[in-house]
């Protein structure tokens, strides 16, 4: 067990920090988190400056213009990109860590040398067709239908919780073109261009107020044949690979991200006043606060455990599971610390007075979406239960 | 960066398992509690299998490893309940003549614990005494005198009350030793509670896939799948700060060796003592017998949950920690 970074790693970390301290004080101010093509361009903008200094794609392999980066490099890239504070990777998040790995591994020559190379350079943007209002944790059940109509498939059907659906070229859209068959066989992978006619967007409000997810309606969409990635009714494997790629380093800049964020709750505990002290004098909340140090560094070694398994095995081990169970209840329980920190303070959603309180509260907000997304705690545990411990399936 | 076991890691943890469920299967183990935990021949074959000498010199007799291959065989000692005070002899060996060997049962406490409990101290030839000022050898038969015994929580963890003063003894580290010493043990200990974390994993769900209610394994319900899975996602967690604490106590350059330590004894604290506590729920009401093993696990988490600082302790510490970097 080792965990020294080797010469050519902190020779990395080295040029990547300073190329992010030359580059994050050129970018231009935030966008208004409602505009979306302000976004996209932010967003964009951001993953063309990556690309121009080769840190596009940095889990990409070399072949299709990534860096292929090594594990370890891709844990430095996302620890120093997020402590530093650059941009998220925002609307590219799905065609750089969905849609690109799924096409790279199933797609034609002709749809990799179509898409690739420009979801590296961030000249298209993807979102993702999966969930529907009747197949969510589900999502085998989905029921969005393709009819083939000559060399077209005809799309009916709707889709929801689709990020930057506003904003997005393209959707990787899972149909049904097999009514008939078992529900994990009768599913299709398509390209679907979000320009075509039939298609209708509207956003969702979420809990936060904002707008990144859409519900998306299709109406006798009309796309060619040759916008299908692998075989027909093939589509719930190939959707899969996509689950299996990120081997690991899928939550890596939000374990940061909620590391960060102890820190600051400590900064917002000292500038509290209780009584005649603050409220980092509380034994009780600096114990509660250590307490969730503890479990983050534990949760941090464990990453490096995980990466180091994908590395040698080839494929993300289980713990992918266990690390999404474990910190996003984590972050739940950190920004429940934080409310209470804030107290009468955390009635507003803008800082009050000097406090920095409205990161905290937008974070208390957000972070519920956490043990939701991208799988639910309990499917999670199903997950844990039934593929590491081999208990029964209760079906 | 290789945070994984190296061959030779693997072998040291598959050769201690092994040897642990031959040498040590849970009906000695019991069986070991009518001899006050500690019985003198298996306690020198854990010394043959280089349990007490495991990081000493070569040429000292030892196997010149790390605390990161150290916390991999008490993880096996803390899996197979092992009982005795393996982690203090563990911590003597390096000055304390015979520890190494199993020739000489080194036991521990702090000078200024308040409870003045102490454990085995029957079954010792010697106690270190840790202050501030270092650690100190005190012969087992000093502190005899004065020892009345109570009834264990752990029938394996016996102890006793000292009713005198403690005497000074002989000192064999200074301050900064013994603060070391802490360290080490903290992470000893933690790599025992992870072992028992893990065993109580196997049993709750060997049972839960025997136990039949309502026509179907109780291991299908949801309900109690949950609660497994949450016990494999606190033992994971806290297996990476404890495979961490031990490499940073070998390398403080990939680390502050404290910080590691405190998560590892906290995390590891915590997943013994939640998955013995889930472990016995699991198996209701033959839970609550003792003739059913989940009670040992639980009891022996809540006797080595406290030694060398406890979750309340470590979690304070890391709060100071906090203060210094933030």
């Amino acid at each position: 067990m080792d965990l020294r970074y080797s010469e050519s790693e902190q020779q990395f970390r080295k040029e990547l920090r300073e190329w992010l301290a030359e580059t994050l004080p050129t970018l231009p101010p935030k966008p208004d988190p409602d505009d979306w093509p302000a976004r996209r361009d932010y967003d964009t903008g951001w993953q063309r400056r990556l690309f121009d200094a080769g840190y596009a794609g940095i889990n990409w392999p070399r072949e299709f213009g990534g860096r292929g980066a090594t594990l370890t490099e891709q844990l430095i890239f996302l620890e120093e990109t997020t402590r530093a504070g650059a941009p998220y990777v925002g609307v590219n998040f799905v065609g750089l860590l969905h849609a690109g790995p799924t096409l790279m591994a199933e797609a034609t020559d002709e749809q990799k040398a179509t898409h690739l190379p420009r979801i590296l350079r961030g000249e298209e943007v993807w979102c993702q067709g999966f969930s529907e209002p009747g197949a969510g944790s589900d999502l085998a059940s989905l029921s969005c239908k393709a009819v083939r109509d000559g060399d077209e498939y005809v799309i009916s059907g709707q889709k929801i919780w689709t990020s930057f659906a506003q904003v997005a070229d393209y959707c990787e859209l899972l149909v049904r073109t097999d009514p008939y068959a078992p529900k994990h066989k009768g599913i299709t992978w398509l390209i679907f261009p979000m320009n075509t006619p039939g298609v209708e967007i509207r956003p969702l409000r979420t809990i936060v107020g904002s707008s990144e997810f859409s519900e998306v309606f299709f109406d006798e969409a009309r796309v060619p044949v040759s916008n299908r990635v692998g075989a027909e009714n093939e589509g719930w494997r190939i959707a899969m690979v996509t689950f299996s790629f990120e081997r690991g380093t899928a939550f890596i800049s939000d374990l940061v991200e909620t590391d960060k964020m102890i820190g600051e709750l400590v900064a917002l505990a000292r500038k509290v006043t209780r009584r005649s002290a603050t409220a980092w004098d509380d034994v009780a909340l600096r114990r509660e606060v250590g307490h969730l140090q503890a479990e983050m560094d534990a949760l941090w070694a464990m990453t490096k455990r995980n990466l180091a398994q994908a590395e040698r095995n080839g494929v993300p081990g289980v713990g992918g599971s266990v690390v999404k169970l474990y910190y996003s209840e984590l972050l739940q329980r950190l920004t429940d610390v934080a409310m209470r920190v804030l107290d009468r303070a955390g009635l507003a959603r803008e800082d009050v007075g000097d406090l920095p309180s409205g990161a905290f509260v937008e974070e208390r907000l957000r972070s519920t979406s956490f043990t939701i997304a991208a799988g639910t705690s309990q499917i999670q545990r199903n997950i844990i239960a039934e593929r590491i411990l081999g208990l029964p399936k209760d079906r | 960066m290789d945070f994984e076991l190296t061959e030779d890691q693997q072998a040291l943890q598959e050769g201690m398992r092994n040897f642990c469920t031959g040498r040590f299967p849970m009906n000695v183990v019991r069986g070991l509690a009518d001899v006050g935990g500690i019985d003198r021949d298996r306690w020198r074959e854990l010394a043959d299998m280089g349990t007490f000498a495991l990081a000493l010199p070569e040429a000292e007799g030892g196997a010149g490893l790390g605390v990161a291959d150290a916390v991999l065989v008490f993880e096996e000692l803390g899996r197979a309940l092992v009982p005795g005070p393996v982690v203090w002899t563990h911590l003597s060996s390096g000055f304390v003549a015979g520890a190494a060997t199993g020739d000489v049962v080194v036991g521990g406490m702090e000078r200024t614990d308040p409870s003045q409990v102490v454990e085995f101290v029957d079954r010792l030839d010697l106690v270190l005494v840790l202050d501030d000022e270092g650690a100190w050898t005190v012969p087992a038969t000093e502190l005899l005198q004065g020892a009345s015994p109570l009834t264990p929580l752990d029938p394996l963890t016996p102890v006793a009350r000292l009713d005198v003063e403690v005497p000074q003894g002989n000192r064999v580290l200074d301050g900064e030793g013994a603060a070391r010493l802490r360290l080490l043990g903290a992470a000893l200990v933690a790599a025992q509670l992870l072992g028992i974390a893990e065993a109580t994993i196997d049993l709750a769900v060997a049972y839960a896939k025997q136990r039949v209610q309502f026509d179907r394994p109780i291991g299908s319900f949801q309900a109690l799948k949950h609660l497994m899975a949450d016990m494999v996602a606190r033992t994971e967690v806290a297996r990476g700060a404890v495979y961490a604490a031990g490499v940073t106590l070998d390398d403080p350059a990939v680390g502050d060796a404290e910080r590691a330590v405190a998560a590892a004894k906290l995390t590891a604290g915590e997943a013994a003592l939640a998955n013995a506590k889930t472990c016995i729920q699991v198996h209701g009401g033959m839970g609550y017998t003792w003739e059913v093993d989940a009670h040992l696990y639980f009891k022996r988490a809540y006797a080595l949950e406290p030694c060398f600082g406890s979750r309340d302790a470590w979690a304070e510490r890391m709060a100071e920690l906090l203060d210094a970097s933030v």
